[in-house]
């Protein structure tokens, strides 16, 4: 009967394993190296940081070899092994304002102090297959290295003003939201309402595609969700923690990658009367930038009042957390066999209540 | 992967700090039965929604004087079962076992063990859903005040539409009952045969659910009453005039077999342990 009957479960799992390790060597002529898929595949790598909630390219990398390239699986070993770190520090704020910048756009604004500055991005390319890459070797990498990117100096600090602080100082936003105490959703669980600290870390590390996909939803099936993007940032910023000995000064950990987006919604009048913007906002890990966006329209969303499902903290902060939901919605894999028989005697019992009802109507 | 385990992780995988809160708020759970308490419950390396919440409550409790049985189903060998025993060997030097009587520590999903459990045993259970008033209202908010407000109208009336539309309660496995005439707790998918031996019973049993980040308790003889009427009593499953093909008992919850050759029906303990040890008595006169 195979996996019905669970006899020999050891057996099975031993015997699981060694095919997965079977199926990912079988046709390889190389092991996968983790530093070039921490080098070449970044958008996976970040994507599989953001939503494990640990910076850490190498071991995102590793992560994703060891799950053969699932995302889900590969953000959970991520998340798994966070879960059993020690919290020995806390970092100091992060001003994303002195971040090296990589990439900044903003789409209100034609003129930003700075200017504009694409950067890496995919949005403005043809998407047809590069049969080159196919062919791509050594000679060719250092070749393109040369050749392509003559003009662009890695190592000049770029660091711009940020377009929100523009709007601020005309008057034209309202400060956060803020409950003023920083909750932290991997020491406490979350309560409803929920504090906008607790919101924007599950956003922070939420599913992609989830998020992606309710942001979606508000914009298309509610038009007048339609935000506009005051600014988006990709880039370095320091990471700091106040210098355990001196408190006055502070010791630079390294730089992580972040992308940072700023919309600007709809106008709002607020208690007191004052008619002005608020911002929605978003911050991943690395180049994340449909997520982060995603983030700033659902962290808005959730800040209104309304009827969409967007709007309900419930329905967003449960369900866009990937390790949960892939989770529960596989654990349909597990045998439900006493459930399942429980609810034969239920059928069962219904069907004889049933049956005699239908006899004694025929009587009747 | 064992090796590696014992070399990079803290002992029974968690950090110190993530047990302690574990078990103060296993303290406070068993201080307000059928009280779901909230705690932040850590990622585990098993899938959420697969036993993380029991698995957790396990790992903060269990030391290397420990005896484990982790059971799926009643049947110790299910493949669950085996992933999670291998774990908290991997991260601990706890014995294991099948017997649920040599078991100081017995993790369970969708069973309770036939032979009562002792004062000096615990039983975890994984819940998956452990809000019973979910079936009624789908918001946490709400359903935190109805317990508050002990408005239970809700699940009441669900029940008698039960019977209006149905005849009869409709609810198979994880039947809603009253702990201590005050909160109304979900058992955890086990079956209704099994409820009652919850109640006024000698043993500790913690319910860990992960996903949902709760943990309650029933506390040693304390008094569990299925939701019921008294026109439409609590039933639990039938299986008159059936009996174990393996060990023969007829006084055990079943599971229905299908003989794949003839297509005949039969039937065999779901508690593999116990079932096993019953074998054994019979052949040995």
């Amino acid at each position: 009967m195979g996996y019905v009957a669970v006899t020999g479960g050891q057996k099975a799992i031993e015997a699981a394993n060694r095919l997965n390790q079977w199926y990912r060597i079988k046709d390889a002529e190389h092991s996968l190296e983790t530093t070039e898929i921490a080098k070449q595949l970044r958008h996976l790598t970040d994507r599989v940081m953001s939503e494990g909630g640990l910076y850490a390219p190498e071991y995102a990398a590793l992560a994703i070899k060891q799950a053969e390239g699932d995302l889900c699986e590969a953000a959970f070993l991520m998340r798994a092994y966070r879960s059993t770190l020690e919290r020995n520090y806390e970092s100091e704020v992060i001003d994303p304002g002195q971040m090296r910048v990589i990439r900044r756009i903003s789409s209100a604004f034609k003129d930003i102090p700075g200017g504009q500055m694409l950067g890496p991005t995919m949005d403005y390319t043809h998407r047809l297959l590069n049969f080159a890459l196919e062919n791509e070797n050594a000679q060719a990498l250092k070749n393109l290295l040369k050749e392509q990117i003559p003009e662009l100096n890695a190592d000049q600090p770029l660091s711009f003003p940020k377009v929100a602080g523009l709007l601020r100082e005309q008057g034209l936003l309202f400060p956060p939201k803020s409950s003023g105490v920083l909750f932290d959703i991997t020491r406490d669980k979350l309560t409803f309402p929920a504090p906008r600290s607790a919101k924007l870390q599950i956003l922070a590390r939420g599913e992609t595609g989830a998020m992606t996909a309710l942001a979606y939803s508000s914009m298309r099936g509610h038009i007048t969700n339609h935000p506009t993007i005051g600014e988006l940032r990709v880039g370095y910023t320091e990471l700091t923690i106040a210098y355990p000995l001196d408190s006055n000064e502070s010791l630079c950990l390294g730089e992580i990658m972040l992308t940072e987006i700023e919309t600007i919604n709809a106008f709002e009048r607020d208690d007191q009367g004052d008619v002005k913007l608020r911002l929605g906002y978003g911050l991943t890990f690395g180049q994340n930038e449909t997520k982060a966006i995603a983030m700033a329209i659902l962290e808005q969303g959730l800040e209104t009042k309304g009827s969409i499902p967007s709007q309900d903290e419930e329905f967003v902060l449960l369900h866009v957390d990937s390790i949960e939901a892939n989770g529960f919605v596989s654990h349909l894999k597990l045998p439900h066999y006493i459930t399942f028989q429980s609810k034969l005697d239920v059928l069962r019992q219904t069907q004889k209540i049933a049956e005699s009802e239908k006899k004694e109507m025929r009587k009747e | 992967m064992q090796a590696h385990l014992k070399q990079t992780y803290n002992y029974a995988f968690l950090d110190e700090g993530s047990k302690k809160e574990i078990r103060r708020t296993t303290l406070k759970a068993i201080a307000i039965p059928g009280y779901q308490v909230p705690f932040a419950s850590r990622e585990m390396p098993i899938g959420r929604g697969w036993g993380t919440g029991g698995l957790q409550l396990t790992l903060s409790l269990i030391g290397d004087q420990d005896c484990l049985k982790v059971i799926d189903q009643g049947n110790d060998d299910s493949v669950n079962a085996v992933s999670i025993k291998k774990l908290v060997q991997s991260c601990t030097k706890a014995e294991v076992t099948t017997d649920s009587e040599r078991a100081t520590i017995i993790q369970t999903r969708h069973r309770i063990p036939e032979v009562p459990i002792r004062s000096d045993q615990i039983l975890v259970f994984q819940v998956p859903l452990p809000e019973p008033l979910r079936m009624v209202e789908a918001k946490e908010r709400k359903t935190k005040q109805l317990h508050a407000e002990m408005d239970y109208s809700g699940i009441w009336l669900r029940l008698y539409e039960d019977i209006v539309k149905w005849g009869k309660i409709s609810i198979g496995a994880d039947y809603p009952a009253l702990a201590h005439k005050r909160y109304i707790f979900a058992p955890s998918p086990i079956p209704r045969y099994d409820l009652p031996k919850l109640n006024h019973a000698d043993g500790l049993f913690l319910f860990g659910a992960g996903r949902e980040k709760k943990i309650y308790a029933i506390p040693p003889y304390t008094e569990i009453e299925p939701l019921a009427f008294d026109d439409y009593p609590f039933e639990v499953e039938h299986f008159e005039g059936c009996s174990c093909r393996l060990c023969g008992s007829s006084d055990t919850f079943l599971d229905e077999l299908f003989d794949e050759k003839t297509g005949q029906k039969f039937y065999q303990c779901s508690d593999t342990g116990n079932c096993r040890k019953r074998q054994e008595k019979r052949h040995t006169p």
